[in-house]
């Protein structure tokens, strides 16, 4: 976690006058005016670069994540005066380039927490989006000098952190819930900061199950793919030693399987959750990974005459929904709608089940090998 | 809509304390809450997800939850002793007590995963 903040990527490639003395013609007009003592405050833009763009893609399939962080403190969007609000952001760089974005066309100030690196909602979970850190930030950089007024927008989801009472109490700063997505404040502010309903609601839809695969399936490749070629290769087993006739034979099925049981709970299950049967994550990755299973052994016309087939056959119909559903229980971290209750609920039946069929699934593909 | 498994979920409304701010209904993700009556009124339990951004800005204290982040990965994690690299990793839980709300004590056991 040290290295979060060790390499902050600069939010202002898109910057006006960022390093330059506030006073500059881009803009930062409030920090210049002249009562105040003149403050450099980096000046960001609404639009996203390429480089932007090429950032979000990165970091969603995992790459760079935890490095991908902007330095906290203040900054000025548009041509902010000392009426303008006050949004409150992380220093994940992906969080504070969506409220960039949101914020287009409108004037105002960001401050970015401390929260290494990490996203709103994690982050307040964490505590590190939070109270402490939020009056902390608001005493730092001197917010009571920039504004006249003493309201802060924040993030709804930063709400699991953040006490607004408390923030008051600390600082004299009136904290205001936006809405969950950066892209609905126009439509807050417009509306005399108003979410409504749909606003406030988290969602998870299809979009939002996708833009979480990339990383799960990074996570699980890792094992899967390793696992497959050495299942694949250990298929060449036979009980007078090794026969590079059977490793050709069974060799490639063995590793599609496991490719298979991967790609069913890291991909599948997160896209077709809604339609699963079953409450539990374990549960709809398993029965997607049984319905594989099946589908495989007799689409693929696997041979099922001699006992030695059919009992690697049933071998495959543990081992694949064992993995699928093991693969998509861990979703549930991905996911917006499981609890922390439910999931301790969902693994104490969960975790010995999938062990078991993994054993005794392993333990016949073993025997199978030696029947043969 | 997506619902997890049924009267699971450790929030408690204590209606007697309840001064029908309303804050808790505006920071929910779920809808879990309403203001009828002028008291807090949970009004779709298994919808909870035991955030605790509700009790953590109750200021009379008439909610608790045991809050915490239902993400698998991260309660094996902290079984195993170890740490991931996303929000799932449960290194840095406990030490973010000093400013959590008087009545969302925080579960140790997992945290979820970055969206």
């Amino acid at each position: 976690m040290e290295s979060a903040s060790k390499t902050p990527v600069s939010p202002t490639g898109s910057a006006c006058c960022g390093g330059a003395p506030a006073a500059s013609s881009c803009g930062c007009g409030a920090a210049s005016a002249p009562a105040r003592p003149v403050r450099r405050i980096p000046c960001v833009r609404a639009s996203w670069t390429r480089g932007d763009r090429w950032g979000e893609i990165r970091v969603r399939w995992g790459i760079g994540r935890m490095r991908y962080t902007v330095e906290p403190g203040l900054y000025a969007i548009g041509d902010p005066t000392p009426v303008s609000p006050v949004f409150v952001s992380a220093n994940y760089k992906l969080s504070f380039d969506h409220l960039r974005r949101g914020l287009a066309g409108i004037d105002g100030w960001i401050l970015v927490l401390d929260t290494r690196g990490v996203n709103v909602w994690c982050a307040a979970g964490k505590g590190t989006f939070g109270t402490a850190e939020l009056v902390k930030r608001i005493r730092e950089t001197r917010l009571e000098e920039i504004v006249s007024h003493r309201e802060l927008i924040v993030p709804q989801l930063g709400a699991t952190g953040v006490a607004a009472h408390l923030v008051r109490e600390a600082s004299g700063f009136r904290v205001v819930y936006g809405p969950v997505r950066a892209r609905d404040i126009a439509a807050f502010l417009a509306a005399g900061q108003r979410a409504t309903p749909e606003m406030r609601r988290v969602r998870f839809r299809i979009a939002d199950r996708l833009a979480v695969v990339p990383v799960e399936l990074g996570q699980w490749g890792k094992y899967a793919v390793p696992v497959a070629l050495v299942l694949g290769v250990l298929s060449g087993l036979r009980p007078g030693g090794w026969s590079s006739a059977a490793l050709a034979g069974t060799g490639p099925r063995a590793a599609a399987f496991i490719l298979s049981a991967w790609l069913t709970g890291a991909v599948l299950t997160p896209v077709l959750l809604p339609w699963l049967p079953g409450r539990p994550f374990t549960v709809k990755g398993a029965v997607l990974g049984a319905l594989v299973a099946i589908g495989a052994i007799v689409l693929g016309g696997l041979p099922l005459q001699a006992t030695p087939q059919r009992v690697d056959a049933a071998a495959w119909l543990l081992m694949l929904p064992a993995i699928s559903g093991f693969v998509a229980m861990n979703y549930t971290g991905a996911s917006t709608f499981t609890s922390l209750s439910g999931v301790k609920q969902e693994m104490r039946y969960a975790i010995p089940a999938v062990i078991i069929a993994a054993a005794v699934g392993l333990g016949l593909w073993v025997l199978a090998r030696f029947l043969a | 809509m997506l619902t997890y498994l049924p009267d699971v979920v450790t929030l408690k409304l204590d209606e007697t304390k309840c001064n029908a701010c309303g804050l808790c209904v505006a920071v929910c993700p779920h809808g879990v809450l309403e203001i009828r009556e002028r008291k807090a009124r949970i009004v779709d339990r298994d919808q909870c997800i035991e955030c605790g951004a509700c009790a953590m800005n109750c200021a009379p204290g008439a909610i608790t939850v045991r809050a915490g982040v239902g993400c698998a990965t991260g309660i094996l994690l902290a079984q195993l002793g170890k740490s991931g690299d996303c929000c799932c990793s449960p290194e840095q839980l406990a030490p973010a007590a000093p400013d959590s709300g008087r009545s969302a004590e925080r579960d140790p056991g997992g945290k979820g995963c970055c969206g």
